[in-house]
């Protein structure tokens, strides 16, 4: 039978899917599981790397059933991932030590101003491309260790295997304790701080720093190349890539010329430019990260600003406020009124990322009095995703010397249509929506598809992409002006606000 | 002004009655809680019996508030989850086809709003329509929906509808047998009804209970959409019905 798809698995913070791709690029089935947030404590946020497993054990064979098609017609599999998240596991039992560790958790706040008293916050920045922040995998992985004396020693034994969400699965699926394949990819290898991002391997001094066993770390790899054949889930097919999520959108969106960004807008929101073929450093408190490689090639470099809480804001208007059912029904409510009516919302949960970086922020409403209805709130809601991409877009032109003229967007929050009006209003850019806006699973499948000649080359996927969208820019520059005063008034408000810090974490 | 009506009052009282006890309720007991004659009691329940907003329980006899009156108060699907529901599908009907996708939702009896939007993937420049307001008898996402509204046949029997083009189908009558062959085969078309060098085809979408809740389409040139005979193509069709189907089936994967 002729290979006819490409099947990609999207392993992202709240939920895991798999979809189906045809030869076009065009999306033939989507399966998909939430999994359990953990928040052990305030600030802490945990996965169950067993739960997430599973639910790539369900949704592979249930998107292939859907697209009616036999295993035989996948030409191969793809990986994109939430980075960051750390998993810690038993060589030979599989079993994970602890809950996985997400991004957003702040449990190492402490860790990281010790390690930044020796030398600033940007000490391993010319090594890794990073400042020192709670967000990446190394001050992490460094608390686990901390946490328990037996772990370091299984660790420094060999026993205990380190991972990102990718590196789990590939064991996993590639026949975890009997011969499972322990390995990484350079994106999510750039994003643990334990990388040279000029060299692309795991680099001694970065690993003293912070205390990590060589024996735990898996091999990095390219992000286009056959790694092995699934056992699991799916037998019989080829892994042939593997990306953390954001580089995977970057690749789905076809950015692959130096200057070429895109925005998307999930939980967080990720903005990546293409800086080409050699890392640039950020001066305006952006990160230098690995885009892509292709095999052997040269990798190509991305500057990325990182929004820690976007589509997250809405989700705990509708969890923890109950002010909406569904997401998509805060567009709903933020109809209901003309404007914010002077109400502005800093959703500084985990500190504020970039341009700011500061890990002391939290996070306020602001502008309250009482002319303001829930409306006004869902509008100053959805306004801080907004106003949070016109800062990281300042500081990519700041950086890169350039106007960004316009921004490729994707992800779950482009179905909101106010939203994305906003944003071409603050940014003052047309925006654009591409046909399939899940880039992320569509990078994955395209990697894989090149890995295995289903696709002949990388500039030829670029004729895939069509626009389904465009919102132009419709607010005065007096208004814009205003609103981003305010807007920067309120952000600033939030700084310095935990101040007591113990052993534990923050008081409460 | 004019006065309340006292059956309505009381009616109301029986269907709170109703609503706050924990088990059924007979026919005197109801009388009584109300202060009512018993034969009046029974009057008023088996009129709302009728409607459908009492059940009675089969075993005992006695009354309980319908499901249909349950259902009333439901939660009414947000056009915002639709359109968040409908992306992917759209988006795969766009490429597809190679012609733009819409999604509307009926505002008034007659006037559909346009929820969702897919350009036409060839890259040139097109208008974002989402907000935009349609007239429902002129086009085909008004006729997949208007074909599922229980009320329309009334509506449309004596009416005299505005016409848009030379083709905009103006009499009532008419346009009801056009939607009793929309019902049979599952989908609707207009062929420059709404305006000149645009024809569609659309199917209605359907929630959990299946209630039609809104419709998808596509819209081109009536060259591509149509054959030589000027008949929407099969292929299109066919295509346009299993995306409604597909964006059904994620409504009622969501309400699960």
């Amino acid at each position: 039978m002729r290979p006819e798809y490409v099947a990609a698995i999207d392993q992202g913070t709240t939920s895991t899917r798999c979809i189906v791709f045809d030869h076009a690029g065009r999306l033939v089935s989507v399966a998909q599981r939430e999994h359990r947030q953990h928040f052990p404590r305030p600030g802490w946020v945990e996965h169950d790397a067993m739960e997430i497993w599973r639910n790539v054990e369900r949704v592979v064979p249930q998107a292939i059933a859907q697209a009616r098609v036999q295993p035989a017609q996948i030409a191969a599999l793809g990986i994109a991932n939430q980075r960051e998240t750390v998993v810690l596991w038993e060589r030979r039992t599989g079993r994970p030590v602890g809950n996985a560790i997400t991004w957003q958790d702040t449990r190492t706040a402490n860790l990281v101003d010790q390690l930044a008293a020796d030398g600033g916050v940007d000490r391993f920045r010319e090594r890794c491309g990073l400042p020192l922040m709670t967000y990446f995998s190394g001050p992490t992985l460094r608390w686990m260790l901390q946490q328990d004396p037996i772990v370091r020693e299984k660790a420094e034994r060999g026993e205990l295997l380190f991972g990102t969400m990718e590196t789990w699965l590939i064991w996993n699926l590639t026949g975890g304790p009997d011969g499972g394949l322990h390995i990484t990819d350079v994106t999510n290898a750039s994003r643990t701080m334990l990388m040279d991002i000029t060299h692309l391997r795991w680099d001694e001094e970065l690993l003293d720093a912070f205390g990590v066993p060589a024996a735990m770390l898996p091999q990095i790899r390219s992000n286009v190349e056959v790694y092995g054949t699934t056992t699991a889930a799916l037998p019989g097919i080829s892994i042939a890539a593997a990306l953390g999520d954001q580089q995977a959108a970057l690749f789905g969106q076809t950015c692959f010329s130096a200057g070429e960004a895109k925005c998307t807008y999930g939980t967080g929101a990720f903005l990546l430019l293409n800086t080409g073929p050699t890392p640039v450093r950020s001066s305006h408190g952006l990160l230098s990260t690995v885009g892509y490689q292709v095999g052997e090639d040269e990798p190509t470099y991305a500057l990325e600003g990182s929004i820690a809480v976007t589509g997250s804001l809405v989700q705990w208007v509708r969890d923890r406020l109950g002010l909406i059912e569904s997401a998509p029904e805060i567009e709903t409510l933020a109809r209901t009124v003309d404007d914010n009516g002077g109400c502005y919302s800093v959703p500084a949960f985990s500190g504020l990322f970039a341009p700011h970086w500061r890990s002391e922020a939290r996070g306020l409403i602001i502008g309250l009095t009482s002319y303001i209805t829930k409306g006004h709130l869902a509008r100053a809601i959805l306004e801080a995703t907004a106003w949070q991409t016109r800062e990281v877009v300042d500081a990519m032109n700041a950086d890169s010397g350039l106007a960004l003229t316009g921004l490729k967007v994707d992800g779950g929050m482009t179905s909101d249509h106010l939203l994305m009006q906003t944003i071409a209003d603050v940014l003052d850019v047309p925006v654009e929506r591409p046909l399939v806006s899940e880039t992320v699973s569509l990078g994955a499948a395209y990697a894989a598809g090149l890995a295995v000649g289903f696709w002949p080359e990388l500039k030829g996927l670029r004729h895939h992409w069509h626009r389904a969208a465009r919102w132009m820019p419709e607010m005065s520059a007096r208004r814009r002006e205003r609103e981003y005063g305010n807007w920067q008034r309120a952000v600033s408000r939030t700084y310095d606000w935990i101040q007591i810090e113990d052993e534990d974490g923050p008081e409460v | 002004m004019p006065g309340t009506v006292q059956s309505i009052e009381r009616a109301a009282a029986v269907l709170r009655l109703l609503a706050q006890s924990t088990r059924p309720l007979g026919v005197v007991e109801i009388a009584h809680a109300l202060s009512l004659p018993k034969g009046t009691a029974h009057g008023i329940i088996r009129t709302l019996h009728t409607v459908g907003f009492v059940d009675q329980d089969d075993r005992s006899g006695r009354y309980l508030l319908g499901t249909q009156l349950v259902r009333l108060g439901g939660h009414q699907l947000d056009r915002n989850e639709l359109r968040s529901c409908a992306m992917n599908w759209s988006d795969t009907l766009a490429s597809r086809t190679g012609e733009s996708v819409k999604v509307a939702v009926l505002d008034q009896p007659l006037q559909l709003t346009i929820v969702h939007h897919v350009f036409r993937p060839d890259d040139s420049v097109q208008v974002m329509e989402i907000g935009a307001v349609v007239p429902a008898h002129a086009c085909a996402l008004g006729k997949a929906i208007l074909a599922h509204t229980p009320a329309t046949a009334a509506r449309l029997k004596e009416a005299t509808l505005e016409a848009f083009t030379i083709r905009t189908v103006t009499d009532g009558r008419a346009l009801l047998g056009q939607l009793s062959t929309v019902r049979e085969r599952g989908w609707a078309a207009d062929v420059e009804e709404l305006s000149s060098g645009e024809a569609s085809i659309a199917a209605a979408i359907r929630d959990h209970g299946g209630v039609v809740v809104g419709a998808v389409g596509i819209t081109g040139a009536p060259r591509s959409v149509c054959d030589g005979g000027r008949n929407p193509r099969p292929r299109l069709a066919a295509r346009v019905v299993e995306t409604a189907r597909a964006i059904t089936g994620e409504l009622t994967r969501r309400r699960e």
